[in-house]
């Protein structure tokens, strides 16, 4: 039996690891390109180690202006978006989360309709086209200020917050403003970060609303520059760039590009493992 | 557009329930529903208005005499979307690869998390969840980029294996025949180890005095996971295939339009993205609206159906 059992384990370990070797591998694969020269690529020599070390590919990269721009749309629509995400969430869910509000339980069915019966796209277009916001950041912003999940798993964590915190700053004069600012939302610094960072990796990732309502190339956010370069073999700027193209491979040319977009995303990840498996766990219980 | 939202607010009010304590209600809390007005115009603008804005399905909209001057035309560009063998292409395409992603991706974290469940090296356990938690967190475009870069017929990894032994390059996304394998793929090395954090956290809440009893009884460790384990999160699993059924259809544009292309979109093609391609750019609005709607009304009954038998089956619904 307990034979048995070692066999499983031994089993279960090898298993197990090979499929975490299957999830960073294709990435590691992606750096060790990005760092590799065209000549070590187009001979497939490049596996998870470069080949043939050079920087040439991110040179490309940092003379393209067109990425730096991506880039920096992309830095302020995830830094605004996730600010007006955050006070607009926490402004609909703390009042919903007091019994004193009487038109809570309307409200919640109200935003609850959104979830399970959505708009087509093109009546969303229509309110976007009518708000005068395409071709304007903002139109990757304001129509996405609040997910009604999160807004619920907010509500959760603000009921769960214990009522004589409000009682006694009513007692001490404390308006209801003042109450929400100084009391409670001190409290829920785990929650909002937790959230905060939720929502600031979907708009770093996002690209359909920008392919959507963005006609104007200038105002391209990274995704969907990245995907222009990746997806259409197109390297517009970088492209031009090359002196003698058979030096520089476009392909690691891409792999550099999604280096530098993925960079972010591992700088946050720490913390996002830190907070996500509490913001999880409070949405499924109250899923 | 916009001037519509307040008014809509400010008639919801006097509905308040009983007026005179209702109206002391909102004298005494003015702040609470100060405060939780610029959300409600959210809902109102950005999910409401749309859903008014459907009405275009039954239209023959133009964009120059807007919604009061283009003409009501019944229910003739749901006709039209029957009769279409393009659409139903696309709609059989949609429904097949939700249909794999069901029998294929669902089951993947149920089965790596009882996996992980049975590993006894708390470290290892960890780092391993850190590595198959990252995935989740890249955007579709860099996994595209990077799947494109991997199957690539000339400097891809996976055309290298295959000459290596004396088979020929295979131009994956140039075909339409891997597509759907690629789609569901990815998914499953997108989504699946974040997949497993809500069946582990089932697992963790699991009396562990009920193993130790079964092991006291001489229960091996295939039988305690049999009558002990998967009956305990069988319920999440009930939940989540819920969840799962409920957005059949919602496959997800991002991740198909990264993959598709001309030469394998006979077969990738799905409502979001052909609503894109044919609403948006060839502006068809009225008709792509009419999918729309068919879309949303049927994940609309499909949560209804489920919740029905969640509730009969557990007692317990999503809402």
């Amino acid at each position: 039996m307990k034979n048995k059992g070692g066999l499983f384990d031994g089993f279960n370990y090898i298993f197990l690891t090979l499929v975490g070797c299957l999830m960073v591998f294709p990435l590691l694969h992606v750096l060790a390109k990005s760092f590799s020269s065209s000549q070590a690529i187009n001979a497939g020599k490049v596996r998870l180690i470069p080949v043939d070390w050079t920087l040439t590919n991110y040179h490309v990269i940092l003379g393209d202006s067109s990425i730096w721009r991506a880039f920096m749309v992309s830095v302020f629509i995830t830094v605004a978006g996730t600010l007006i995400n955050l006070i607009l969430t926490a402004s609909l869910a703390y009042p919903l989360s007091r019994p004193e509000y009487s038109m809570r339980k309307v409200v919640l069915i109200f935003i609850l309709i959104t979830m399970i019966f959505q708009a087509p796209l093109i009546p969303n277009y229509m309110v976007i086209k009518n708000l005068h916001l395409i071709d304007s950041l903002w139109a990757l912003i304001i129509p996405s200020a609040i997910s009604a999940y999160n807004l619920f798993i907010m509500r959760s964590f603000f009921v769960a917050l214990p009522s004589e915190l409000i009682d006694s700053a009513r007692i001490d004069g404390a308006g209801e403003l003042r109450t929400m600012w100084s009391v409670i939302l001190p409290l829920s610094k785990p929650a909002m970060a937790t959230m905060g960072l939720f929502y600031a990796v979907s708009h770093w990732n996002s690209y359909s609303s920008a392919l959507y309502f963005i006609n104007n190339r200038a105002l391209y956010p990274l995704q969907l520059r990245l995907r222009e370069i990746v997806l259409s073999n197109d390297l517009g700027q970088a492209g031009n760039l090359l002196e003698n193209v058979n030096e520089i491979s476009p392909a690691g040319v891409q792999m550099a590009v999604i280096i530098v977009s993925v960079v972010p995303i591992i700088i946050v990840y720490p913390f996002l493992q830190k907070y996500f498996i509490k913001g999880m766990l409070i949405g499924s219980i109250k899923a | 557009m916009p001037e519509q939202a307040p008014a809509a607010v400010s008639a919801a009010r006097p509905a308040l329930p009983a007026p005179k304590r209702g109206m002391s209600n909102l004298r005494k809390y003015k702040a609470l529903y100060l405060i939780s007005l610029p959300g409600i115009i959210y809902f109102i603008v950005f999910k409401y208005l749309p859903l008014l804005g459907s009405v275009m399905a039954f239209q023959n909209y133009n964009i120059f005499k807007g919604f009061t001057g283009s003409p009501w035309v019944g229910f003739d560009q749901f006709r039209r979307m029957f009769t279409y063998p393009e659409f139903l292409r696309i709609l059989e395409n949609t429904v097949l690869i939700g249909f794999y992603d069901l029998i294929f991706a669902f089951p993947v974290p149920i089965i790596f998390a009882l996996l992980l469940n049975e590993l006894r090296k708390v470290v290892y356990k960890r780092i391993l969840q850190t590595v198959v938690y990252l995935p989740h967190f890249l955007s579709w475009v860099i996994i595209g980029g990077i799947m494109i870069g991997i199957l690539s017929p000339t400097t891809g990894i996976v055309n290298q294996v295959l000459n290596a032994f004396g088979l020929k390059s295979i131009y994956f996304l140039g075909e339409d025949s891997y597509i759907r394998s690629i789609l569901v793929g990815t998914g499953i090395w997108k989504d699946s180890g974040w997949g497993t954090i809500v069946y582990l956290a089932a697992l963790a809440s699991v009396n562990p005095e009920l193993y130790e009893a079964a092991r006291i009884d001489g229960a091996s460790r295939w039988r305690q996971t049999l009558s002990i384990t998967i009956p305990a999160i069988l319920p999440t699993i009930t939940i989540m295939f819920l969840l799962h059924i409920g957005n059949f259809l919602d496959f997800g544009f991002e991740r198909v339009f990264v993959f598709v292309n001309s030469l394998n979109e006979s077969k990738g093609d799905i409502l979001d993205t052909y609503i894109y391609r044919v609403g948006l750019i060839d502006q068809q609005y009225s008709y792509t609206t009419a999918i729309g709607l068919f879309k949303s009304v049927v994940g609309l009954v499909l949560v209804m159906i489920g919740n029905t038998l969640s509730k009969r089956a557990s007692g317990e619904g999503l809402y």
